[in-house]
């Protein structure tokens, strides 16, 4: 347990000294929000979407986490480059511990930054009627599914990758992609095949699904299907980290 | 039975061999010096016998276990002081501390008692509290130290320890480490290019060049054999006069890249 903690506690301290981090994380979900809420707002209202900012919010919302979630795996490049990696691999405690420790590292980070992200869309126009307990629990629940996820996955790439060369490779092919055609930013209703598939294949669609499903009336696949797609591949994406990570040699 | 058992152990990149058919045994309670110039494989050799590297042919018992076999065993037996920075910069000299305690399962109070005396010890008391990434190559070196020094493994490995501290600060070290050697029975395997450490401070020394052992002994012994006055001139007859050079690695580029990257902001 004291393993897990320290692990967890050292992403923490690293995530909140780093203010310029945590702001400049901000921007792209602010220009997000304005720029697509607002530029496409009214089309979309026209069109029968009706509140686009109201449809865009939780899926920015998601992206934030992703982002940030799949950093803190990446971290891991780092870590090795600046030598610390050493530090932790030497120690006589169980590579799963790590994998947990710092997965829930980055997930709680990533969490926060997602927090962030929900109050700064409410300051710029995002609206929701029906916020209950439950509803807010079940919201911050699929941010932890998706900051799991992400961070897992991030880590598992990372323990792939000697240095940050590929970082641009999994920003542009992996990153990117996930977030774009993940039905953050339109309805998944009524698309094309070969994107309906896609979408049904993206982990993060279902985490878009889940807040969005939470904060406004009406979900897309359900959120039993949600929690249960989001679930199971975060243990997967753990169980295979932490083999991986186990591998690293330096 | 010796606590480091070396057989026949070799390390390949590709087609270059950085280690290649090293034998070696070293006692308990021993302080083993392990010799040689750049490049000569020092580094590698202790990266395989620490688990973080897994070698290409031979074998290897650390406190007879297998580093590839038994990790968490092996890892349970040593503690190690490595040659380049494994510092979080982000963190305090303090909670770079802790975290290695924690890491060892160290009790909270003898941790404290520890991490307070141990930074007492290498200087760093009164900086306790500042961020890794305000100290200068000597602080950080002294607070690798003195984490390495942090929990009392039966062997304790040290990669170039004193890599650029002054005379007085290596004189200090070495100091403590034998008295750890003496009182809690510490063996000490390091690895150094200082002639003068390794004969004031070992009673046995293997020469390593070129991913090969040249000689081993005491240091006496191996004056003897050269028939030099000096462990200094034996190390010279024994390696050549030709001076070596390291390629420098991807990480150390990055270093240089980040270091102007944050120099810039």
């Amino acid at each position: 347990m004291s393993t897990i903690y320290i692990l967890w506690l050292r992403q923490l301290k690293r995530y909140f000294r780093s203010r310029s981090r945590i702001i400049g994380a901000l921007g792209q979900p602010i220009l997000f929000l304005i720029a697509l809420g607002y530029g496409f707002g009214s089309i979309f209202q026209k069109a029968g979407g009706g509140n686009y900012v109201e449809f865009l919010a939780p899926g920015i919302i998601a992206m934030s986490i992703l982002f940030t979630a799949m950093f803190a795996g990446i971290e891991v490049i780092w870590d090795r480059q600046f030598g610390f990696l050493k530090e932790t691999l030497v120690a006589p405690v169980s590579r799963v511990k790590i994998m947990i420790g710092r997965t829930f590292g980055g997930a709680t980070v990533a969490v926060v930054q997602g927090i962030f992200v929900l109050i700064l869309s409410y300051i710029l126009g995002f609206r929701t009627a029906n916020l209950t307990f439950w509803r807010i629990i079940l919201v911050i629940v699929f941010m932890v599914l998706i900051g799991l996820f992400f961070t897992a996955l991030g880590t598992a790439i990372a323990s792939l990758l000697e240095d940050m060369q590929g970082f641009q490779l999994i920003m542009n092919f992996l990153v990117q992609p996930i977030f774009f055609l993940s039905g953050a930013l339109f309805p998944l209703n009524n698309l094309p095949k070969v994107l309906t598939f896609i979408t049904e294949i993206n982990p993060l669609a279902y985490g878009v699904d889940g807040i969005r499903g939470a904060l406004l009336a009406g979900i897309h696949f359900g959120f039993a299907i949600d929690f249960v797609v989001l679930g199971v591949i975060t243990a997967v994406v753990l169980v295979i980290g932490s083999y991986l990570f186990s591998k690293i040699q330096i | 039975m010796p606590i480091i058992q070396v057989e026949n152990l070799s390390k390949k990149f590709k087609d270059f061999s950085a280690v290649s058919g090293v034998s070696f045994g070293v006692e308990a309670g021993d302080i083993f010096a392990f010799l040689g110039p750049n490049g000569a494989g020092k580094t590698t050799t202790i990266k395989m016998l620490t688990t973080l590297l897994h070698p290409t042919s031979g074998s290897i018992l650390i406190n007879n276990f297998d580093p590839v076999k038994n990790q968490s065993e092996v890892r349970n037996s040593f503690g190690i002081v490595f040659q380049d920075p494994s510092l979080d910069d982000e963190l305090t000299a303090y909670e770079n501390m802790e975290f290695h305690g924690v890491l060892y399962k160290i009790p909270k109070d003898l941790r404290e008692q520890r991490i307070e005396q141990l930074l007492n010890f290498v200087e760093l008391w009164d900086r306790k509290d500042d961020f890794v990434k305000n100290f200068s190559g000597g602080m950080r070196r002294r607070l690798e130290i003195a984490r390495g020094l942090l929990h009392h493994p039966k062997i304790l490995f040290l990669d170039e320890p004193t890599l650029g501290l002054d005379p007085q600060t290596r004189n200090h070290i070495w100091d403590y480490v034998k008295k750890l050697n003496q009182e809690e029975k510490i063996t000490v395997f390091f690895t150094t290019h200082y002639i003068g450490e390794a004969e004031r401070v070992a009673n046995k020394v293997a020469v390593i060049d070129r991913g090969k052992i040249i000689t081993q002994g005491s240091p006496q012994e191996l004056k003897e054999k050269t028939k030099t006055q000096s462990l200094e001139d034996a190390f010279i007859e024994l390696t050549g006069k030709n001076i070596r050079s390291e390629e420098a690695s991807t990480t150390d580029h990055m270093r240089k890249a980040s270091r102007l990257w944050r120099g810039r902001r």
